[in-house]
């Protein structure tokens, strides 16, 4: 089965592979992941705010995210994001948004979505008392949430953030529907360019698959490690 | 800096000759529909049966029924649809092979994108079967086996059916994660929703009209399944259990 196979076809373009395609996908991942903590604990606060004004709009926009298909938000953002620019600083033209940036953009607000859900989870399972507790001692709302309540709610969800994090890894082969040349762009141009279509495509699912295991794995340890016991 | 808003776009002719642009969309709601619906049979079909295996006292088959669950869920989604679509054909024997690679347009799209969501759900569906099994009192099993039921017997009169009904909400978003990454499928050329979506902006650069008209189907499939859903779940709900979700889960 392996006989018509050409592995120096991957060995030659390792460079190629790695150097910008692996590069991108995972400063890509990175960032994304930063966002997406960041904004979607912003947005589960406001979830789990007593405000009106503040829950409803959260609620939708999270719902909305998790209606629809990544490929499609994908679209959206890569059109989207140059007029929502150009309204911003009162251009006269859409602004030019490279295809590095409108991605991280877009995966940032996406994932936020899933991850808005797991901190709201985590934010949660901490017992109500502990916040009481802290208006108690006369902190203000800032500063329970702060050093309280997401220190504690962080460590308790650190692994489901670890795991969709892995999921986001995994996701941002799809700014291949943008042409862009992450670790899949990549082995896909030499696959085309070298008639190699059936080397690369298996090489690149087994360096998913590697890297996503031993993630998963790692995750899974560091689960054991940091559990609370009560 | 201005956008021309034009929402009568949908009532005017296609440029393929199939009718209006609002046709294209609804035809590719049927395959976006179609696709989500075969691939869920068998994601079922094999997750239940994979999940069920992971739970047996058999160390070998619970081996082999991680390693299959590893296998789907640690490669990207895009990742296998290429492998179905394009090393699929090559690996099998030369002239099956050639018949695949011979198939008319929707359907050489359409079957590799069904196969790989089906399994590609079904490692997910096992994991979530396992899960349900899992979470039953250990008494349950037990009493199966007192009252002289063999293994096949206890899952089939005991365990499964209670499992099932537990794992209702789980199943129900994972339903609506085969409808979601149909969409997938457009990067091997499946006319589905969203490619639909695509190719009208393509058209008629009318990109906001198309993506919100999609969107907005999505939006109504999926108040159509939960609502759905939740009166199954009123239904077959086990009497005297609290609903198990379990923890927040990552997905996507």
């Amino acid at each position: 089965m392996f006989s018509g196979f050409d592995f120096d076809v991957i060995q030659r373009s390792l460079p190629f592979l790695f150097k910008e395609g692996m590069t991108f996908t995972l400063t890509l991942t990175a960032m994304a992941m930063t966002g997406g903590i960041v904004f979607g604990t912003l947005l589960a606060m406001m979830r789990l705010s007593s405000y009106r004004a503040l829950n409803v709009p959260a609620a939708m926009y999270v719902n909305l995210m998790r209606a629809v298909p990544l490929v499609l938000v994908i679209f959206w953002f890569y059109f989207l994001v140059p007029w929502m620019g150009g309204w911003i600083i009162g251009a006269k033209e859409p602004i030019q948004v490279g295809a590095f940036w409108s991605s991280v953009i877009t995966f940032t607000m996406f994932e936020a979505a899933y991850y808005a859900e797991i901190m709201r989870a985590g934010i949660q399972s901490i017992p109500r008392g502990q916040a009481w507790a802290g208006y108690a001692l006369g902190l203000n709302y800032w500063q329970t949430m702060g050093t309280i309540v997401l220190p504690q709610a962080f460590r308790n969800m650190l692994p489901v953030l670890l795991t969709q994090t892995i999921i986001l890894f995994q996701d941002t082969s799809l700014v291949y529907v943008l042409s862009i040349i992450d670790f899949l762009g990549a082995a896909a141009r030499i696959a085309q360019r070298d008639a190699r279509l059936v080397e690369m495509y298996l090489f690149v699912a087994v360096v998913y698959f590697l890297i996503s295991y031993t993630l998963s794995w790692l995750v899974k340890r560091l689960q054991l490690r940091i559990a609370v016991i009560r | 800096m201005n956008y021309n808003w034009n929402w009568g776009i949908f009532w005017q002719p296609a440029p393929d000759g199939t009718g209006v642009y609002l046709w294209w969309l609804v035809s590719g709601l049927g395959w976006t529909l179609s696709t989500a619906l075969l691939a869920w049979g068998i994601a079922l079909a094999l997750g239940a049966t994979v999940g069920t295996l992971r739970t047996t006292p058999l160390t070998w088959l619970v081996r082999l029924g991680n390693a299959y669950v590893e296998l789907f869920r640690n490669v990207p989604l895009l990742v296998q649809m290429f492998l179905w679509y394009f090393v699929m054909p090559e690996l099998l024997p030369r002239a099956l092979g050639d018949a695949v690679k011979q198939m008319v347009p929707p359907w050489a799209s359409f079957w590799p994108a069904v196969l790989c969501l089906g399994f590609y759900t079904s490692a997910r569906v096992a994991e979530q079967v396992r899960a349900g099994i899992q979470s039953l009192p250990r008494g349950q099993r037990m009493a199966g086996t007192a009252l002289g039921l063999s293994l096949p017997q206890t899952y089939r009169h005991v365990l499964l059916p209670q499992a099932f009904r537990i794992i209702l909400p789980p199943l129900t978003s994972e339903f609506m994660n085969i409808i979601k990454n149909s969409a997938v499928a457009l990067t091997i050329g499946l006319m589905e929703l969203t490619a639909r979506a695509r190719s009208m902006q393509e058209f008629t650069f009318q990109v906001f009209e198309a993506f919100t008209a999609a969107t907005l189907i999505y939006i109504c499939i999926t108040l159509i399944v939960v609502f759905g859903m939740r009166r199954l779940e009123k239904r077959v709900a086990v009497p005297g259990l609290i609903a198990a979700g379990g923890g927040p889960q990552a997905g996507h």
